[in-house]
């Protein structure tokens, strides 16, 4: 940008205007702005504040609240009325005066705003906006200081409930329509829209069709007035009573930044953060609702030994916990060995000393992160094309996502695995023509949202699902349409792959062969947030921090050295998987288990994973609350759940995300520190005190110096075809799931999609199903699960399950995964109705005292009052003690 | 120093014999202060006994002593202890801290917080000057009941807050007075 003061020195050459931009002059400025630029924007970057409440950066110019009216003067003529500053590009040769230099552009705004206060109630005191609001903010500065509106004012009935988390108060509403571009143009969702006219226009959901979304929180968040809340947060505190703090969102390996928002100790609310580079201002409903999980009552505040006697955990002080733990452990290690399964959720400073306790204490490489299904194929690829990526190692990032020609997704679903990534996708399909491509099953909503697209100037078809069946994706990925094949060649294509990958043999190795063949770029997007990082800290069977491979005898003497460990303290050999761990503990070779964030039911066998935490000799578990581990743990140790502790993320694409503590002073230590501690009452030094102690060893480690390790080699299978009364299974998770850190969240639990079964309109006419009715999955090893039905376009003799939803958690109930063969049968018993009320979920609490909430929309126009009311206060008569006088009186204007 | 001083202040002393004394014959005779002396806080019902607080924290948050601590609590159609969504689940105020401004009732939007003539606040322990929801409560008055119970003068909130002064009628308060204001609580 160039500034030329209007006052400059005349005698100088006029500077030329560079290319592509055009010279006007704003309140006097001379300025050079690029072509196309909203007279808004330009302002903006010469420090001049134009009070708006439509006008957003991030969403189509919509000119709808009027509030950013400017004079405005083209080519010599005065255009005859004020314009919207929000709506108008920049021209050469522009005049435009704002509020600060015309008395016209003053008037009109303070006009605008008079209307808009009209219409608005009086609740700011009453009001979660109230304090940071931008209506309340830009009255006082750019409205009329007294109101001449005398008459009573409009109310509705109040709130009405949008979904089970978000309340609108219709009254407070301004009209801006971000939220409804929001949901239209970010995320896809177009329930929520304008509805009615004049006095009586207001923001509704379409009758019968709830408003379902997994962003809808961010509608709240860019709404310029207090008329969305959520029903977690309204009325909990005031937003100048809270301590932000910026943080990252601990749930996916998106990596969002957040703000949280917290006081007395406890976390009230969840912000999307502003980070250009990953997540723009949004984020989902999960990392924006779910973290009451931390302050659940049953969270662990003390450590636990199992009594001798009793036989049952008892509270033990941490001295005598670390001494059993440690004495249990050196025993355990040198009879049999003992296995580390860290789990998924960990930062990387967390994961690193789980890695380096293993090969230090316990002097194993029994580790392994990936508490879900894995494979060996995975493992290799991990090693050889995603341990030490980054985004400053030419990784693929989002920017990359976003200027991609063609992108393919592969055993990922981004809507529900990496909410972000769907955001960027739609983005990207939306405004830059990237072509979306997804190798799976059916149509489903994040499919269809990233393939066909409603483009500012309608509708767009930017990609195609290519069906194939469940296990068949890595025979299909050999074999790609022309059209597709085409498009990962250009340059900048992007190949991504998900962690369900590792269900289906020869996925990996036929994603690095197409991604060589074509000349695409190969990105591996994880669910967890701590997938990512534990990779490159080394809590894999066969990687040491920084992807050092463990056959390697240079690099790991190399490690022995740096770590002051005695030669040979560091296995040569690959240690066991996780799936190795449990089959070893259960068979009794294996004598110990330290298990950190692991939930039982996550992995591929939750009931042999029972029978290996029954079995094993000496079990440490280091967890936030109880789990399926707890019941069979000698020892408990609490940690600090992540807005306690400070610790880095890696997101998908690489990209370190650091945060402080958020909360100080509550005594809970990070998994790093505990593991140091015992490592000590163990005799060994592990220097992983603190995060950031870690971090340091982790950046003078630095990355791997040795060779990577081979890619995988697996020939691709294609899937068996399962004959008539069976299906091939096909399952991903949804984003709100049973997850045991969306615990206590009921109005978040009301947002899920209900679990159901989909097949193909000829399997279901074959098996005799007609949707709803409930089909029945039986498997040969005696799994059952009943779900309805819900008729889909996918392949016939395949049926789809949500993975951890409801009554659909497969691994426990089936025992089988993506691409197993089961019985299906219709189920004689009814329909459950697979919409989740949300005044069900889970016993949510709703705000009581408004019994219209439920009323449809269309019920509205007898509701509408103006009975009037008398500026909120109890207008009973004067008080003795109490002025009741002129300081809350009910005036038009005074908001 | 003249010589006739000691007679001067001697004859003050005389003449202050024959004039009416300002001793204060407390606590023996309890001195009743003018009607809106700032006293110690009352939280006040509606007619019905339902509570008037909405746990809004604007109270707290107007102290410059920063005396009062306030957590609202949700109701449910089961548990109900104020008309509307929500409740002060926790209140407290901290007569050590407290000067008596009146800020804070000032800033209840439901004048639910009004304070009344008393003014014996003292006491030689800590734990007693921190007055909690109970101790601060008004008194249950005829005609109402202890809460946790539905709404009994009307549909919702809006109902109590509009017609507020109407039901008080209906309940027997005497006009030109409120709940608060009524005789009962002048005998308090
Ligand atoms: S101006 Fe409206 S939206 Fe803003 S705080 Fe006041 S009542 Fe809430
Ligand atoms: S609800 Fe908020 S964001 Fe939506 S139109 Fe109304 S004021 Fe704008
Ligand atoms: S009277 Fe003043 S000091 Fe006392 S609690 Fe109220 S606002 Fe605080
Ligand atoms: S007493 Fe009044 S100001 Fe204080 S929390 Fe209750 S309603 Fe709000
Ligand atoms: S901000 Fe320009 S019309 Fe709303």
């Amino acid at each position: 940008m160039t500034v030329a003061s209007a006052s400059g020195n005349d005698t100088a050459e006029p500077r030329p205007v560079p290319e592509g931009h055009v010279r006007l002059t704003i309140d006097g400025i001379e300025v050079d702005a690029p072509q196309g630029e909203l007279v808004i924007r330009t302002a903006e970057r010469l420090g001049i504040v134009i009070p708006r409440f439509c006008d957003h950066p991030l969403l189509d110019p919509a000119g709808a609240c009027r509030q950013c009216l400017v004079e405005v003067e083209v080519n010599g003529k005065p255009m005859p009325k004020p314009a919207a500053s929000c709506t108008l590009a920049v021209s050469d040769g522009m005049v435009v005066r704002t509020q600060r230099t015309s008395r016209v552009a003053d008037k009109a705004q303070q006009g605008v705003m008079e209307l808009l206060l009209i219409n608005h109630p009086l609740d700011c005191p009453i009001c979660d906006k109230g304090g940071e609001c931008p209506l309340q903010n830009q009255a006082l500065k750019h409205g009329r200081a007294d109101s001449r509106f005398v008459d009573q004012k409009r109310t509705f009935a109040k709130p009405v409930s949008i979904s089970s988390q978000i309340l609108l108060d219709r009254e407070r509403c301004v009209l801006c329509q971000r939220c409804t571009r929001f949901s239209k143009q970010i995320a896809g969702d177009p329930f929520i829209e304008l509805l009615e006219r004049g006095a009586l226009q207001q923001i509704g959901t379409g009758e019968e069709q709830p408003f379902q979304s997994y962003f809808s929180g961010n509608t709240i968040q860019i709404c310029p007035v207090g008329a969305l809340t959520s029903a977690a947060y309204r009325f909990r505190s005031r937003p100048f009573d809270l301590v932000s703090t910026p943080g990252v969102c601990e749930h996916c390996s998106s990596g969002c930044s957040q703000r949280t928002d917290w006081r007395r100790g406890k976390v009230m609310r969840r912000l999307a953060g502003e980070d250009p580079e990953v997540n723009e201002e949004w984020n989902c409903d999960k990392g924006r609702f779910a973290f009451r999980y931390a302050t659940a009552a049953d969270r662990f505040t003390t450590p636990m030994v199992r009594d001798s006697e009793s036989g049952r955990l008892r509270k033990s002080s941490w001295t005598e916990a670390l001494r059993v733990a440690a004495e249990g452990l050196l025993d355990a290690r040198d009879s049999g060995g003992v296995g580390v399964l860290p789990g998924g959720r960990l930062t990387r400073e967390d994961a690193y000393a789980y890695g380096k306790f293993a090969r230090m204490a316990l002097r194993t490489n029994d580790v392994d992160h990936r508490a879900r299904p894995h494979s060996p194929e995975e493992l290799d690829f991990l090693g050889a094309a995603v341990v030490g990526t980054g985004p400053e190692r030419g990784a693929v990032t989002y920017a990359d996502l976003e200027a991609a020609p063609t992108v393919l997704c592969v055993a990922f679903e981004p809507e529900e695995e990496s909410p972000i990534v769907f955001l960027r996708l739609r983005k990207a399909a939306r405004n830059g023509g990237t072509r979306v491509f997804h190798l799976g099953q059916w149509y489903s909503p994040g499919v269809e949202k990233t393939t066909d697209v409603m483009g500012a100037g309608g509708p767009v078809h930017s990609g195609e699902l290519l069906r194939c069946l469940p296990g068949e994706e890595a025979v299909a990925l050999s074999e790609l349409p022309e059209e597709v094949e085409r498009g990962l060649s250009e340059p900048g294509a992007v190949l991504v792959v998900g962690e369900r990958g590792a269900r289906i043999p020869g996925l990996y190795s036929a994603a690095m062969r197409a991604a060589e063949r074509t000349g695409a770029r190969l990105a591996w997007i994880p669910r967890r947030a701590g997938e990512r990082g534990a990779v490159d800290a080394g809590t894999l069977p066969t990687l040491l921090p920084g992807g050092r491979p463990v056959t390697d005898p240079v690099v790991r003497a190399d490690l022995e050295r740096q770590w002051g460990a005695e030669e040979g303290t560091i296995p040569g050999r690959p240690g066991r998987d996780l799936d190795g761990i449990l089959a070893a503990a259960e068979s009794g070779e294996l004598s110990g288990l330290l298990v950190g964030g692991v939930d039982p039911e996550d992995l591929s066998d939750p009931a042999r994973a029972d029978r290996a935490l029954r079995a094993v000799d000496f079990l440490v578990s280091l967890e936030l609350r109880p789990t399926g581990v707890t019941e069979h743990a000698d020892v408990v140790l609490p940690v600090a759940p992540t807005v306690e502790k400070s610790g880095t993320f890696l997101n998908w694409e690489g990209r370190p995300r650091e945060f402080e503590i958020t909360i100080e002073g509550t005594g809970a230590v990070p998994d790093c520190r505990v593991l140091d501690t015992l490592a000590v009452e163990m005799d060994v030094d592990l220097f992983t005190q603190t995060p950031a102690a870690v971090a340091g060893e982790i950046e003078r480690l630095g990355p791997n110096p040795g060779v990577r390790p081979q890619p995988p080699d697996v020939s691709a299978q294609a899937p068996p075809r399962p004959g008539p009364g069976r299906a091939l299974l096909a399952t991903w998770r949804h984003l709100l799931d049973n997850g045991s850190l969306q615990d206590e969240e009921p109005h978040l639990a009301g947002t899920a999609r209900p679990p159901v079964a989909r097949l193909s309109a000829e399997t279901a006419r074959q098996l005799g199903v007609s949707a709803p009715q409930p089909v029945v999955i039986t498997t040969d090893g005696g799994g059952e699960l009943t779900l309805d039905s819900e008729v889909v376009d996918m392949p016939d003799g395949v049926v789809w399950v949500p993975g951890n939803s409801g009554e659909s958690r497969i691994n426990r109930k089936l025992g089988l995964g993506h691409g197993a063969v089961v019985d299906i049968a219709a189920s004689s018993a009814p329909p459950r109705g697979g919409v989740t009320d949300p005044e069900d979920a889970a016993g949510a609490e709703v705000p009581a005292g408004t019994s219209e909430r439920e009323i449809p929309l269309t019920a509205v126009h007898e509701r509408y009052r103006t009975n009037g009311h008398a500026g909120h206060g109890g207008p009973n008569g004067n008080g003795r003690a109490d002025n009741d006088g002129g300081s809350r009186q009910a005036d038009g204007g005074g908001a | 120093m003249g010589m006739t001083d000691p007679l001067k202040g001697f004859g003050v002393t005389l003449s202050k014999m024959f004039k009416t004394v300002l001793t204060e014959e407390y606590p023996e005779v309890k001195k009743i202060p003018a009607p809106r002396f700032h006293g110690k806080h009352q939280l006040n019902r509606h007619p019905d006994g339902l509570e008037k607080c909405v746990g809004c924290e604007l109270c707290a948050w107007a102290c410059p002593a920063d005396a009062i601590f306030v957590e609202g609590g949700t109701n449910t159609e089961e548990e109900r202890y104020s008309p509307g969504e929500r409740y002060g689940f926790d209140y407290q105020i901290n007569y050590l801290r407290c000067i008596g401004c009146g800020l804070c009732i000032e800033a209840c939007p439901t004048r639910a917080l009004t304070m009344t003539n008393e003014y014996e606040t003292a006491d030689d322990d800590r734990r007693n000057l921190i007055y909690t929801k109970e101790d601060l409560l008004a008194p249950l008055l005829p005609g109402m009941e202890q809460p946790p119970h539905g709404m009994r003068l009307g549909e919702d909130e809006q109902d109590y807050y509009v017609n507020g002064p109407e039901l008080a009628r209906r309940q027997g308060v005497p006009e030109n007075t409120t709940v608060e204001t009524g005789d009962e609580e002048a005998v308090r």
